[in-house]
């Protein structure tokens, strides 16, 4: 993307969510300062537990901002009817981690490609336009329609379920994607088809997907800026290769030496530093409290 | 769906279940077509009459067609009819005073018995201890006089005119009739209550009842239940502070007490079976809420949620497709669960006294009210309460035993 086409189209001042009152307080994301400019391939990276899914779900709509304010192309988001939301999530659109909680069960697939087409005003198109429409999504992920129709979401495989919700994006065509880790739940091979997918389409549509990984490696190779999260805030931002070859933050220095490298051996001792107390007592493990 | 109810049979509780149940309703449902009629009619105008079929003394005589049989036992029958057994231990009581050693006397020997007792009985001798047991013995002997004779009766009938009996028929000893000539006969299989209603058909009709208080209580209690668990565990916030606050408030003052209190409230001739069958539901829907709450909590959340949130599905469509039918399966076995409970609730309700007031239908509830009110027990009439024991128990059991060979089906952790 040429700089001088730059557009801003997502930002935000001071977002912030906590859940909870009191002692039981959790600050999930912390006054967060971003700004996002269409076309753009932003990558989110940060460990389990440092907000980034949280994010996602405010810039989604689909959590409350405790704090602070979101911009959707250069306006203050103002989603609080029904209809403002549904507009509002035509412009931008969401693939999830996991495949195979993301359908209703009880629903066959065709239902969910349709409804996609009945979102972009297509309610009074005719069956067989529809099935066209239908198809022609089938056939940009590589599935063949008429194997997907009247089935149910369990009678597909997990690479095909993550393929089918690119379809779905493919008939929406929005302006945003959020990419939830969508490659982690499904295998190493497929995982590329994923990306590739992702690639293409935002190639073909001009869409900009912000992508949420725990993967340095994999922001460094497909963004083309690179969002830094420990706990709730942003520690670094920039360029990709600002970010990862050059990286200020401690944090981001960590998260690159623990990227596995072939014919390199993995060790622990590669950390500069042992781990501070306030790390050890924020790791999962069981703290024993001695009374 | 098929695939679910495939599975669903193959549950052998669930089976067993659904097969008492069913045995039960169709029982409720089919007798009173094949035997219409008030089930409540006073039949018998003694109370707690025994089970049996009756016939008519007076059709007896007089039907036309009698058959000889000459049965062996015959004879031993109708003197063992005559002669009870307490009778036979009075007779051995007083041969022993007499002073016969014990080894003689066989009260199992009809024959031998009386024989020993007219050879000794003398009315002189008192042997008795207290007057009335003398008096009881010259009684005995009086009874005993004509059993073994087998002369036929005459029967006859009294001529207005001349005063004298006119022989109408002879009834000798081998003649029998068939029941089913004899215009008036009675069956009954439980015999009558104190009121001298069949118990039977009675206990038929209150299934029926019962099973619609069930019915109406545990539709009331799921959809108020329903409405307020996906509301608190859909909305959260605020709704779902107050819908809790109450749901609490229901917790901790004891349904049954609550249930009895409106119950007492309720003007007596406003207190026909619905009501009570509404104000039991409108008494345990706390459960309901909660666990439906709970379930809709873990489900809001999940991805296939939000991805309906994003294809732009409104509330109620959201609640609909992708909030209940994962919830289903719950919904109905607490409902299951809940017709149970009521009618259980109604029996309880009802032998407090505090049923539906009404004397135009039955209910298993009231069934036992009435049952230990005129003192069933004490008179060993047991045909008026054991049944409905039984078939209330039987009832609450098969619906338990479907809800939990579904639970095991749709908790697959719970399969053994």
């Amino acid at each position: 993307m040429s700089n001088e086409k730059k557009e801003l189209c997502l930002s935000g001042t001071g977002v912030t969510k906590v859940f909870g009152f009191g002692e039981r307080k959790t600050v999930a994301v912390d006054h967060v300062d971003f700004s996002f400019y269409s076309g753009e391939l932003i990558s989110i990276v940060g460990e389990s537990g440092s907000g980034k899914t949280t994010l996602v779900k405010m810039l989604l709509g689909l959590i409350s901002v405790t704090e602070g304010d979101i911009f959707f192309m250069g306006q203050k988001r103002d989603i609080r009817s029904h209809r403002k939301k549904k507009e509002y999530w035509k412009g931008i659109q969401a693939i999830f981690q996991d495949p195979f909680s993301s359908y209703n069960i009880f629903k066959k697939i065709d239902a969910v490609l349709l409804d996609c087409i009945h979102m972009r005003g297509g309610r009074g198109l005719s069956k067989e336009k529809k099935i066209e429409m239908m198809t022609e999504a089938c056939r940009f992920v590589n599935l063949k329609y008429e194997e997907m129709t009247n089935k149910y979401p369990f009678e597909l495989s997990g690479g095909q379920m993550q393929r089918l919700m690119i379809a779905r994006i493919f008939l929406l065509k929005p302006k945003i994607l959020l990419a939830d880790e969508p490659t982690s739940m499904i295998d190493a091979c497929s995982r590329a088809t994923i990306l590739d997918m992702l690639m293409e389409l935002r190639k073909e549509t001009g869409m900009m997907i912000i992508f949420i990984t725990h993967d340095i490696g994999l922001a460094y190779y497909v963004s083309d800026s690179v969002y830094i999260m420990e706990r709730g805030k942003i520690v670094e931002f920039g360029s990709a290769n600002e970010v990862i070859l050059n990286p200020k933050a401690e944090y981001t220095k960590r998260l690159l030496t623990d990227v596995p490298k072939i014919h390199e051996p993995w060790e622990f001792s590669k950390r500069k530093r042992p781990m501070t107390q306030e790390e050890r007592f924020s790791s999962p493990q069981p703290i024993n409290i001695e009374v | 769906m098929k695939n679910t109810l495939r599975q669903v049979f193959r549950s052998g509780k669930f089976v067993t279940g659904f097969v008492i149940f069913s045995a039960i309703l169709l029982l409720a449902v089919i007798y009173p077509i094949i035997s219409p009629g008030n089930p409540l009619q006073m039949i018998g105008l003694n109370s707690f009459i025994k089970p049996g079929t009756y016939v008519s003394v007076y059709d007896s005589l007089n039907t036309q067609r009698t058959y000889t049989f000459k049965l062996p036992g015959a004879a031993e029958k109708r003197i063992d009819s005559k002669l009870s057994n307490e009778d036979r231990l009075n007779i051995k009581d007083y041969l022993l005073r007499f002073g016969l050693p014990e080894e003689a006397v066989d009260i199992e020997q009809t024959h031998d018995l009386l024989a020993l007792w007219w050879n000794n009985y003398d009315p002189e001798l008192r042997l008795g201890s207290t007057i009335a047991e003398n008096r009881y013995f010259a009684r005995l002997d009086d009874k005993l006089a004509g059993i073994f004779e087998s002369e036929d009766i005459e029967v006859g009938e009294l001529d207005p005119d001349t005063g004298e009996y006119v022989r109408k028929k002879m009834v000798t000893e081998t003649d029998y009739v068939n029941v089913s000539d004899v215009a008036n006969v009675i069956r009954l299989p439980l015999g009558t209550d104190n009121f001298g209603r069949d118990t039977f058909r009675e206990l038929v009709s209150a299934i029926g009842t019962s099973l619609q208080i069930g019915l109406i209580a545990g539709t009331v209690a799921t959809l108020i239940g329903l409405l307020l668990g996906l509301l608190a565990g859909y909305l959260g916030g605020v709704a779902d502070d107050i819908i809790m606050f109450f749901s609490n408030l229901f917790t901790v003052i004891p349904g049954f007490v609550l249930l009895i209190l409106i119950a007492y409230s309720i003007d007596q001739s406003q207190r026909g079976v619905t009501t009570v069958a509404i104000v039991i539901g409108l008494t345990s829907w706390v459960w309901t809420t909660r666990s439906v709450r709970a379930q809709v909590i873990s489900l809001r959340s999940r991805d296939h949620v939000n991805l309906s949130k994003l294809s732009g599905h409104s509330l109620p469509r959201l609640i609909i497709t992708d909030i209940l039918p994962y919830i289903a399966s719950y919904v109905v076995m607490a409902f299951i669960l809940q017709i149970s409970s009521g009618i259980l609730a109604e029996a309880g309700l009802s032998m407090l006294g505090l049923g539906p007031k009404t004397t135009d239908t039955a209910t298993l509830g009231l069934m036992m009210d009435w049952a230990m009110r005129y003192t069933a027990h004490i008179s060993g009439a047991w045909w008026a309460y054991y049944p409905v024991v039984l078939v209330i128990a039987l009832v609450s059991f098969s619906l338990n035993l479907m809800n939990t060979g579904l639970d095991q089906i749709f908790n697959p952790q719970l399969r053994d």
